[in-house]
């Protein structure tokens, strides 16, 4: 297919490699080093998309991260990306590109023929519209989502690879424009190292598409003699394809790197690193981002055909592409004029330069005029008329200020359209930092604010626009950076570039274009074109009583695009202002926040997705569990068996199994992810009564001690059982999940509160292995591997432990019950743990050892009552709460933490909620856990709540389902019925009993 | 993301090293059960919340493990100076 608007200047495109690709389906040409924007107008395509409300046609207006309109979705299946932009996508063979908006398709739109929708969404319709029945917003937001179009994200997992990178420099220099390649070379010189990143696929920013002169050479080759330069320094990382987009504290930057994009999707196969952050830790960072054009506001500037002027210029310079045939440019500064020359040059018709200045004779007007170009002084561009393409422009006199029409409107017959209100700082980056930006009114834009971090603006994004002048400041600056970093003296090295710049005369401050009929009535005259924010929407936020910027902003949407409003929101602020009669410094701006453009999760996740999302701890069984087919559930980032089924066992089969080999013979669980804590020190044992709510001070070596944790205010923290191995020595068990946390609990203490105490911790959780023999045949099993210990009843009572050996290892063996049945914890060094442990599978054999799981264990541990921190507490319950006063010392010397908050009148409280049990009336139903508890189910919603279900299982065991619950005085209302009502609409009856369900005197562990 | 120097290490490290703390210089009454709901109430649940300088504990979890006391800027987020527990901080100052 013929690339209509191809110009014989191929700019820094390769005419001779052509790329295939399909845009909505059609095929089209484009060349190597196009964009897939500058290949779509090279081929005539106006129309891109569709707008967000009113579903208008919408073409290409910008060539970078601005653009507001042409926003795709790339490719299909697992790799398709949602929400690129046309001008940031880099051509490559076999494109496919769509646009996200638009249905059935952007050329044929019913949603516009239909014309309804638009109306149903004035400003603030989110707030309007929609708010009620609040029920039906999921299903609003569906239509408006599916309506508007953002894109699809991809349903299959992420194909592709990313990565990570940490990275430290001396000076990172943001943006390879001219300031930013000089601040480089200076800092390099100086020698520092440097990191130097943009955005684009090569260095020279806005140089790649000027025609300007630098030291003697046209600006292509004075970009291509600077990167040449940087190379040859050792200590410089040149970043293209690179977008820095957050500034977070203490100078640390992220960049996005996109490694691969530009050759495909999922080019990298898998192997090859699609997009890689860099997380940088700067020194010094020289902000070089440059400025955006600010599009001029007029009536229907929507139309495909009106563009940027800078942007005209870029596709004729840089791509080669001419976006049409015939020209009026709307300008309201010199600046512009550039592109009437460049268009000129090219070949093709400028129709007229309409300026809204009175008199402007500035050198690159008076080129302009020498051409002759008719020059429309004083005029506006007051709308455009046209469809799917600009076919004339309303032009007409304004009066001195721009802010009324003067006389006749004349039209003008174009297919474009290139505006320029001027050019606004991208301040972005410094925004992030916190610094506040100041309007400046000199150069109709705000510039960076005053920072904490150490970082400087320069060139176009502090609000110097004179390239001459830019490239002082950039020099400057990096020399003063890396010299701040530790590198050189702060003098620039290198010799002024040395440049012509035509002499521009004074821009005017304008931003709406007056129409003949005010806002409200003109035809809209967009100021976000993205979200279909328009200047009469503005206004009528103001009548309806907006006035922080902050505000308007979330009201009208301004700004809320996937282009974050980088065009729109200067001229929205100044119609804002305009609207409130006051200043735009007073109005001031909204606040910019990372990310400077989209960045993709893959990148912010890299590697840490999958196997390695999060660590995974295994005991030093966990091959034998896999082994016997075990099914695994996560404890904190422990694998615990959760259960063994045999055959083809359910896991209420399984479990049921397993309760009832434990009650009934002998069975043995892998306990080794309980967190383990070596004390040690003089005064060990008065730290740990300080920290546990009974004491320690009396407890003999060979004995252990339960004993539960509470945080100051009297709430249970942890719990588990502390055994004195010596004098001055103790080993503390902790739960699974609070391990971590326990030990902070005890640094945080001894060193800020204690630092006298002579204590020290260690961790070694991870240093023994765990097996836990429990059931009535657990003595008989853990005798044959074990000979050294006299095992007998009156000799190893229940809670002590002893030394030993066990199977040949050195052992520590503690008689402790988490059933309630007669148990041996044999701990092993972490080495022999699966050699124990098959050891006394082997030896259990006539006993059918049954090795069992965290279900099984969360059963019988119910069965007797007997609580789990963060299960059946949560973080509110006292011991009281638990009904384990006994637990709790009356008379210890000092006050535990806690203790206190014992007496506090909340905690003394009546109807405190109390852990008690609960039975079904109908013996099958398990109450879900969570379930809440009512005293009359048939009261009126909302119910008065008694409590809730914190644990429920059912019990091989009992032969019935038992829960624990908390409830409201629970304690005193033992034998009551109450009532549990259940997501499925049924209500549970249940009674209340003691939590105690099974061996209610305890007599079975101490046999 | 914060930098912060540990005085144990005596190295700048990065913030993911460390955790919060919560307000420095709070001392645990040395007689609890001599003390009023109220002023018990006042040493567990209250807490300054100033906009400026603060003074605060920080832990250096993944490093030395050691509790730490430093002085931040709550608005600008700059770690003014970080010095052991038992230390009093150089500089003080109202929440602006």
């Amino acid at each position: 297919m013929k690339q209509l608007n191809r110009l014989p200047n191929a700019g820094r495109t390769n005419p001779d490699q052509n790329i295939n690709f399909t845009f909505n389906g059609k095929a089209y040409q484009g060349v190597m080093g196009d964009t897939l924007a500058s290949a779509l107008l090279a081929n005539g395509v106006d129309v891109v998309g569709r707008s967000f409300k009113y579903s208008r046609p919408r073409g290409i207006v910008g060539h970078g991260a601005e653009e507001p309109n042409g926003i795709i979705q790339l490719g299909s299946g697992a790799a398709t990306v949602p929400n690129l932009k046309v001008t940031q996508v880099e051509l490559y063979e076999g494109l496919e590109a769509s646009s996200v908006n638009g249905w059935p398709n952007v050329n044929f739109d019913l949603m516009g023929i239909m014309g309804w929708f638009g109306r149903l969404m004035p400003p603030g319709f989110y707030y309007k519209t929609f708010m009620y029945p609040q029920k039906l917003w999921m299903i609003y937001e569906h239509f408006i989502r599916k309506a508007a179009g953002l894109g699809k994200t991809p349903v299959e997992a992420d194909p592709d690879v990313y990565d990570k990178l940490n990275q430290h420099c001396d000076v990172l220099v943001v943006g390879a424009g001219p300031a930013g390649l000089v601040a480089a070379r200076e800092a390099a010189e100086a020698g520092a190292r440097v990191i130097i990143a943009d955005e684009q696929s090569e260095f020279g920013g806005s140089l790649l598409a000027s025609t300007q002169t630098l030291d003697s050479v046209s600006a292509s080759q004075w970009v291509a003699g600077m990167v040449e330069q940087l190379n040859r320094y050792s200590k410089v990382q040149q970043l293209p394809r690179s977008t820095v987009f957050g500034y977070y504290d203490h100078n640390f930057l992220t960049i996005l790197e996109k490694c691969t994009d530009h050759l495909g999707l999922s080019a990298g196969n898998g192997r090859q690193v699609r997009q890689r952050m860099h997380r940088v830790r700067a020194k010094q960072v020289v902000l070089a981002t440059g400025a955006f054009e600010r599009p001029l506001v007029f009536a229907h500037n929507d139309i495909p055909g009106v563009m940027q002027a800078s942007s005209v210029s870029t596709y004729v310079n840089r791509y080669g592409v001419a976006p049409g045939s015939k020209l009026i440019l709307a300008t309201t500064n010199d600046n512009a004029y550039q592109t009437a020359i460049d268009w000129h040059t090219a070949g093709r018709d400028v129709v007229a330069v309409v300026d809204s200045r009175q008199s402007p004779n500035g050198e690159l007007v008076e080129q302009v005029r020498a051409l002759g170009i008719q020059i429309e002084v004083g005029h506006g561009v007051i709308e455009a008329k046209g469809g799917k393409r600009v076919r004339a422009a309303m032009v007409a006199p304004l009066n001195e200020s721009g802010s009324a029409i003067t006389g006749e409107v004349k039209r003008l017959p174009c297919d474009l359209i290139a505006t320029s209100g001027g050019w606004s700082a991208a301040i972005h980056l410094s925004s992030h930092t916190g610094a506040k930006p100041v309007w400046d009114e000199s150069i109709v834009s705000f510039r960076p604010g005053d920072s904490k971090q150490q970082e400087r603006s320069v060139g176009a994004c502090n609000g110097t626009f004179g390239l001459r002048d830019g490239l002082i400041e950039g020099a400057t600056a990096g020399a003063k950076a890396a010299q701040l970093a530790g590198f050189g003296l702060g003098a620039v090295q290198f010799s002024p570039v040395e440049l012509v710049e035509p002499i521009q005369e004074p821009q005017q401050a304008l931003f709406l274009v007056p129409h003949s009929k005010p806002p409200s009535r003109a035809p809209s005259q967009f100021v976000d074109l993205q979200l279909d924010v328009s200047a009469g929407g503005i206004e009528l936020a103001v009548r309806e009583g907006f006035e922080s910027v902050e505000h308007v902003k979330r009201y009208t949407a301004l700004g809320f695009g996937t282009d974050q409003g980088k065009l729109g929101n200067i001229n929205g602020m100044a119609i804002l202002a305009n609207a409130l009669d006051q200043s735009i410094s007073e109005t001031g701006t909204t606040i910019f926040r990372p990310s400077y453009t989209p960045t993709t999760f893959g990148a912010v996740a890299g590697r840490d997705v999958g196997e390695l999302f999060d660590p995974e701890r295994y005991t030093s069984v966990h091959r034998w569990h896999v082994e016997q087919g075990a099914k695994f559930e996560d404890v904190g980032q422990w694998k615990r068996p959760w259960y063994f089924p045999k055959g083809n066992e359910t896991l209420d089969q399984a479990v049921n199994r397993e309760c009832l080999a434990v009650r009934n013979s002998v069975g043995i669980l892998d306990a080794s992810t309980l967190g383990k804590i070596d004390i040690q020190g003089p005064d060990a044992a008065e730290f740990i009564t300080r920290m546990y709510t009974n004491s320690y001070l009396k407890l003999a070596s060979g004995k252990c001690r339960y004993g539960v944790m509470l945080k100051e205010d009297g709430m249970i923290f942890d719990d588990g059982v502390c055994a004195c191995l010596s004098e001055n020595h103790y080993l503390m068990f902790t739960t699974t999940g609070g391990a971590a946390g326990v030990l902070a609990w005890l640094e945080l203490w001894q060193q800020t509160e204690w630092p006298e105490l002579q204590v020290y911790f260690t961790s070694v959780t991870d240093h023994w292995a765990t097996a836990t023999v429990t059931g009535p045949n657990a003595r008989k099993v853990v005798a044959k591997v074990c000979q050294d210990i006299d095992l007998t009843s009156d000799q190893f009572r229940f809670m002590d432990w002893r030394n030993g050996t066990v199977a040949g290892v050195a052992a520590r063996v503690f008689r402790i019950s988490f059933t309630g049945e007669l148990s041996f914890e044999i701990n092993v060094s972490a080495n022999y743990g699966r050699h124990i442990w098959e050891a006394l599978i082997e030896a259990g054999k006539e006993f059918d050892i049954t090795p069992y799981g965290t279900e099984t264990m969360h059963v019988l541990r119910a069965e007797k009552g007997f609580i789990i921190v963060g299960q059946d507490t949560d973080g509110s319950m006292t011991p009281a709460d638990m009904n384990m006063d006994w637990i709790v010392g009356k008379n210890k010397a000092f006050s535990f933490i806690g203790q206190r908050s014992l007496s506090r009148s909340d905690t003394l409280r009546n109807n405190r909620k109390q852990l008690v049990g609960l039975k079904t009336i109908d013996p099958i139903i398990v109450l879900p856990e969570g379930a809440q508890i009512v005293n009359d189910p048939k009261q009126p919603i909302p119910m008065v709540m008694q409590g809730h279900v914190t644990s429920s299982y059912y019990s091989a065991n009992m032969g019935h389902s038992i829960a624990l619950a908390v409830v409201k005085g629970g304690l005193n209302r033992l034998g009551d019925t109450v009532y549990c009502p259940t997501a499925d609409g049924t209500t549970v009856p249940a009674q209340i009993v003691s939590s105690v369900f099974y061996d209610p005197k305890g007599e079975r562990q101490h046999v | 993301m914060l930098q912060i120097y540990c005085p144990h290490c005596q190295e700048l490290r990065s913030e993911e090293e460390f955790s919060y703390g919560g307000e420095a210089h709070i001392a645990r009454p040395l007689a609890p059960e001599t003390l009023t709901d109220e002023e018990w109430g006042d040493y567990l649940f209250f807490r300054k919340n100033p906009r400026g300088i603060h003074h605060e504990m920080w832990y250096h979890v993944t490093g030395c493990r050691r509790y730490f006391n430093a002085t931040r800027n709550t608005v600008t987020y700059e770690i003014l100076e970080t010095y052991k527990v038992g230390t009093q901080p150089s500089i003080v100052g109202e929440g602006a």
